[in-house]
C-alpha cells in the first residue's frame, strides 16, 4: 500500500518541485495543503527517496556567488570496454561534480567521458585534474579541459530545478 | 557569509534528515537553534547564494528528455547566436567554453521528439550544425562541495 492516493501524490510532487517549505514542520504544512496526514506525507517522501526519485533533500549552490569561478568540463576518449570502470573511478574522485558517458561524434568529437570540475580559480582546477589523471593512470589518454569563460543563460523552462545540477 | 552559514551549507549538501522537525535535528548537530537555521537558509536563497532548497530530483526519473549540445560559432556571431538560444525555453545552461566547439548548452523537453525538433530549429535559426551528446550512462557522485 502506498502512503498517499494518486491525486495526493501528484499534488505533493508538484509542491516539492518548488522546494521544501522553510517551516518548523514542513511535512505538516504540505499535508494540510494536499489534505493528508503528516505521517503519510513523510512516509511518501521517504519512499520516494528509497525508490531513487530523489537522492537527498539538499540545495543548489550558485557557484559564482561563493567565489567558485573556475568551471571545467574534462572530456576523455576511453575505449568502450573500459569506460564504465574509468567513469566509476572518476566519479568517486574529490572535486568531480558530475560524470557521464556520452556518444562520440566522429570525426568532429572523439570524447566519450565527461566530468564537471569546479574550483575557486583556474590554476588550482588545472593542477587538481592533472594530479587526478596521473593518480588514475589516465594522463596519456586523449583528453581536453574545456573551461567556461562566460555563462549566457543559467536556467530555464520547467525542468530548471533538475537542470541546475544535471547537465543533460 | 559567516562560519555558521558555511557549516550549514556543508551539512545541507549531505541532505536534510527526513524527520517531522528536521531543523531541530540539525540545530542540535550545528549547536544553533532551529529558527536561526531556517532564517539563514532563507537569507541565502534571497541573496542568490542558493538557487534551490528541497528534494534533488533525479533527472532520469522526471519523465522529460535531455541532452548536452554544442555549437561551433564564428567569433563575430557569438553574441547573436547566444541571443537566439536565450529566446528558446528549451535551452538551459548556455556556457562559452574554450574550444573549437565553443558554445555548450543543455536542452530539456517533455519528449525525445521535442529534443530533435529543437535541434532542427536551432540549426535552421543559426545555420550551424549542432553536436548532440545525450547522456548514455550516469556515474553518481557525492555532489558535496565544501565552502
Amino acid at each position: 500500500m502506498t502512503p498517499l492516493d494518486d491525486l495526493q501524490a501528484v499534488r505533493l510532487r508538484r509542491l516539492l518541485e518548488e522546494g521544501l517549505p522553510l517551516e518548523a514542520s514542513p511535512y505538516r504544512l504540505l499535508a494540510e495543503r494536499i489534505g493528508a496526514t503528516e505521517d503519510r506525507v513523510l512516509a511518501q517522501v521517504q519512499q520516494w527517496q528509497r525508490d531513487g526519485l530523489f537522492r537527498r533533500v539538499g540545495l543548489v549552490l550558485k557557484h559564482r556567488a561563493l567565489g567558485i569561478h573556475a568551471n571545467a568540463m574534462l572530456v576523455l576518449d576511453i575505449p568502450d570496454a573500459e569506460v564504465d570502470a574509468v567513469g566509476e573511478r572518476l566519479s568517486a574522485a574529490p572535486g568531480v561534480n558530475l560524470c557521464y558517458r556520452r556518444p562520440r561524434r566522429l570525426p568532429h568529437w572523439p570524447y566519450n567521458l565527461f566530468c564537471m570540475v569546479h574550483g575557486r580559480e583556474r590554476a588550482s582546477v588545472t593542477a587538481h585534474i592533472a594530479a587526478l589523471l596521473a593518480e588514475l593512470g589516465l594522463s596519456e589518454r586523449p583528453h581536453k579541459l574545456l573551461f567556461s569563460t562566460r555563462a549566457y543563460k543559467q536556467c530555464g523552462g520547467r525542468f530548471a530545478p533538475a537542470l541546475d545540477r544535471a547537465h543533460g | 557569509m559567516d562560519d555558521l552559514d558555511r557549516r550549514l551549507i556543508n551539512r545541507l549538501q549531505l541532505g536534510l534528515p527526513l524527520v517531522p522537525r528536521p531543523w531541530e535535528a540539525l540545530a542540535e548537530e550545528l549547536h544553533s537553534d532551529a529558527a536561526t537555521l531556517r532564517a539563514r537558509v532563507q537569507a541565502l536563497l534571497d541573496d542568490g547564494t542558493l538557487t534551490r532548497f528541497g528534494p534533488m530530483f533525479d533527472i532520469d526519473r522526471l519523465g522529460g528528455a535531455f541532452t548536452l549540445a554544442a555549437l561551433s560559432v564564428p567569433e563575430e556571431r557569438f553574441d547573436a547566436v547566444a541571443a537566439i538560444l536565450d529566446g528558446l525555453p528549451e535551452v538551459a545552461h548556455n556556457y562559452r567554453r574554450e574550444h573549437e566547439w565553443n558554445m555548450w548548452f543543455v536542452l530539456g523537453c517533455a519528449t525525445p521528439e521535442g529534443i530533435s525538433d529543437t535541434i532542427a530549429r536551432i540549426e535552421t535559426l543559426t545555420g550551424l550544425p549542432v553536436l548532440n551528446l545525450p547522456k548514455e550512462e550516469t556515474y553518481h557522485v557525492g555532489l558535496h562541495f565544501p565552502v
